[in-house]
């Protein structure tokens, strides 16, 4: 409790504090962070607590984004019919591809999550009218209403996070729910809560759509971030990459999405940005190869540390 | 339309098959084997067709430098094994795609700091020219050595598999591997083996291709998709699965690109035509997997009986 304080407080201060320090751009590339944290927490849910492995995740993050986009771009720019779209899509997709994939498992399961990822990657490369490979660049971010401007790096900012916020005290209501206690009894032994009596295919595909939708929540975030989405946010590597952040901060705990996110980018950022003297005097242009570090780190992680930065600092798996 | 096109295209799907076939093979015989998941087969493809590139402009010629590229790239497979991979045969499915999709950005990497971004790989200037098969069909000759070396290379695969010992051992791991560990197989040398035959394999595939596409870094991942949809479709473990798994992809895929926009043309305007052919073309692929996974879960040839 008193560690959740501590990093909300850390959240909420951080906008003021950049604009002391007149470093304004931070608070946009945090903003970022915490769009990227909402969508590996909503990965979080599937992988972690429910144990199913889905290689597809990106495929409902970019529904969301593209459906807020298209809402832009045709001039409906109210956050409140774009975003609930986005939200409404990316559940109808989940609920689509979950209903067929869940009925296989494990490297199957893997797979095909996979392979329908894929064909939404395709499917959005060819929509010309929506600038195909090329991406959609949206003429300004979604609208609000009540006063609050989303333009503005820092209100836009604190959107981001309550949003964040609510999804996180969500996500700990649902986990310590009769729902939440069932989809970890499946991860741990699907056959004998199958014997029980829970019906275990209909558990995990509402589980799959949750997480879905609240993918495409943070698509929909993303596209106003950035002004732009392109059809590589559905790109295959997109997945993995929200998987990485999940198993970076730590697969089935609260926090893990978000101590992933923020890990990642930051690393990622800190090694392009800041180049450190006498790394730049060996290799003159390690900052071009910031990706090498970020595979190292990441293959410690999984050989050494398998419960994440979470497990590492609780030192005791949350269930 | 006329029928030389679609042989034309056929003899294209035929030759990107072969090719998938041979990414394929080492990835369904690491998955049916070991049970794992490895994401940097497409780098090993990647690591060949760059290795290539060096051998061929060291020697001057194309033939040399690719038979030189085979073994190094198969050492290099076999290191991979030996240092990371094998500790990841008892781990889960979800650390085996964590740690391999790592190696992947780390031997982007290394690529991109050895090589640069990308490599040239000319093809050999003999075959550069098109051969005339029936009147009225001239097609590249050097797709006609894809081929060819694509036809070889599988039945010296299967040739490997079935008639000799070592092919026995892979089958029996692949088929049950308990019992073959309980049988004495020496199933650490095997896999890596298994290992050293699928990079070299990667590295037929990389070479030979690299004149066709373009040798540069992240060339695997696409392919790598690819290859993971034809040994699902196929049946995990299974050669011949993987065989005809390939050409299927290869074929339908080639096909699909080439002619869905005309067939599409024929029933929608000729823009909504051209953009979504394609796609769709793309897309059939994944269409075939997934209707497969759901009825055949197994893949058409499953190795476990």
């Amino acid at each position: 409790m008193k560690r959740t304080a501590l990093a909300l407080a850390l959240l909420i201060a951080f906008p003021l504090a950049m604009l002391a320090i007149d470093h304004l751009f931070y608070v946009s590339f945090a903003s970022r962070v915490l769009i990227y944290a909402i969508a590996a927490t909503s990965l979080n849910l599937v992988l972690g607590y429910g144990g199913m492995i889905s290689f597809g995740h990106a495929a409902f993050v970019g529904a969301g984004a593209y459906v807020a986009s298209i809402a832009i771009a045709e001039g409906v720019t109210s956050a409140w019919i774009g975003w609930p779209a986005a939200i409404l899509a990316s559940a109808l997709l989940a609920w689509v591809i979950g209903a067929i994939s869940l009925r296989t498992r494990g490297v199957y399961f893997i797979m095909i999550t996979l392979a329908f990822a894929q064909m939404m990657f395709y499917l959005v490369n060819s929509m010309k009218a929506y600038g195909g490979d090329e991406g959609l660049t949206l003429p300004q971010r979604a609208t609000l209403g009540f006063g609050l401007n989303l333009g503005n790096e820092v209100v836009f900012y604190y959107v981001v996070l309550s949003i964040l916020a609510a999804l996180l005290y969500a996500l700990h209501r649902l986990v310590h729910s009769r729902f939440g206690r069932v989809m970890v009894a499946i991860r741990e032994n699907e056959a004998r809560v199958e014997a029980i009596g829970f019906p275990v295919y209909r558990y995990q595909l509402a589980c799959f759509v949750i997480a879905g939708a609240a993918g495409g929540l943070a698509g929909a975030l993303l596209a106003s971030h950035g002004k732009y989405v392109n059809p590589n946010v559905l790109h295959w590597v997109q997945s993995g990459t929200l998987m990485i952040m999940v198993i970076l901060g730590g697969l089935g705990h609260l926090w893990g999405g978000v101590i992933g996110a923020v890990a990642l980018l930051v690393l990622e950022h800190a090694i392009a940005d800041y180049p450190i003297p006498w790394l730049a005097q060996v290799a003159p242009n390690y900052q071009q190869h910031a990706n090498l570090g970020v595979g190292l780190v990441l293959l410690g992680i999984v050989l050494f540390a398998p419960q994440g930065i979470a497990g590492l600092l609780s030192r005791k798996r949350h269930a | 339309m006329s029928w030389i096109l679609i042989l034309e295209q056929s003899l294209n799907g035929l030759q990107f098959g072969l090719m998938l076939f041979l990414l394929a093979a080492g990835l369904t015989l690491v998955f049916g084997i070991m049970d794992m998941i490895n994401l940097a087969h497409g780098s090993l493809y990647m690591l060949g067709a760059f290795i290539a590139s060096t051998f061929v402009q060291a020697t001057g010629s194309f033939t040399l430098g690719v038979l030189l590229a085979i073994p190094a790239t198969a050492v290099v497979g076999m290191l991979l094994e030996m240092s990371v991979l094998r500790t990841l045969y008892a781990r889960d499915h979800l650390s085996q795609v964590l740690a391999t999709f790592a190696l992947i950005l780390i031997i982007n990497e290394v690529t991109r700091l050895v090589w640069g971004s990308d490599a040239a790989l000319p093809g050999p200037a003999a075959l550069s020219g098109p051969v005339e098969l029936l009147p009225g069909l001239r097609y590249p000759a050097y797709r006609l050595l894809i081929i060819g070396v694509g036809l070889a290379v599988a039945v010296l695969l299967y040739l490997l598999v079935t008639k000799t010992r070592v092919g026995m051992l892979v089958r029996a791991g692949a088929s049950n591997r308990e019992m073959a560990l309980a049988m004495g197989v020496n199933i650490k040398t095997l896999f890596t083996l298994v290992f050293g035959v699928g990079a070299a394999l990667c590295a037929v595939a990389g070479a030979m291709l690299a004149p066709l596409f373009a040798v540069q870094v992240g060339m695997g991942e696409n392919i790598l998709i690819l290859a993971f949809v034809v040994i699902v479709i196929g049946g995990i473990g299974s050669i011949r699965g993987a065989l005809v798994g390939a050409v299927l992809v290869g074929v339908v895929d080639t096909i699909g690109r080439a002619f869905l926009p005309i067939l599409l043309g024929a029933f929608f305007q000729p823009r909504v035509a051209s953009a979504a052919g394609p796609a769709l073309a793309s897309v059939m692929i994944y269409l075939i997997m997934a209707v497969v996974l759901y009825f055949r879960p197994q893949g058409l040839f499953p190795a476990r009986g």
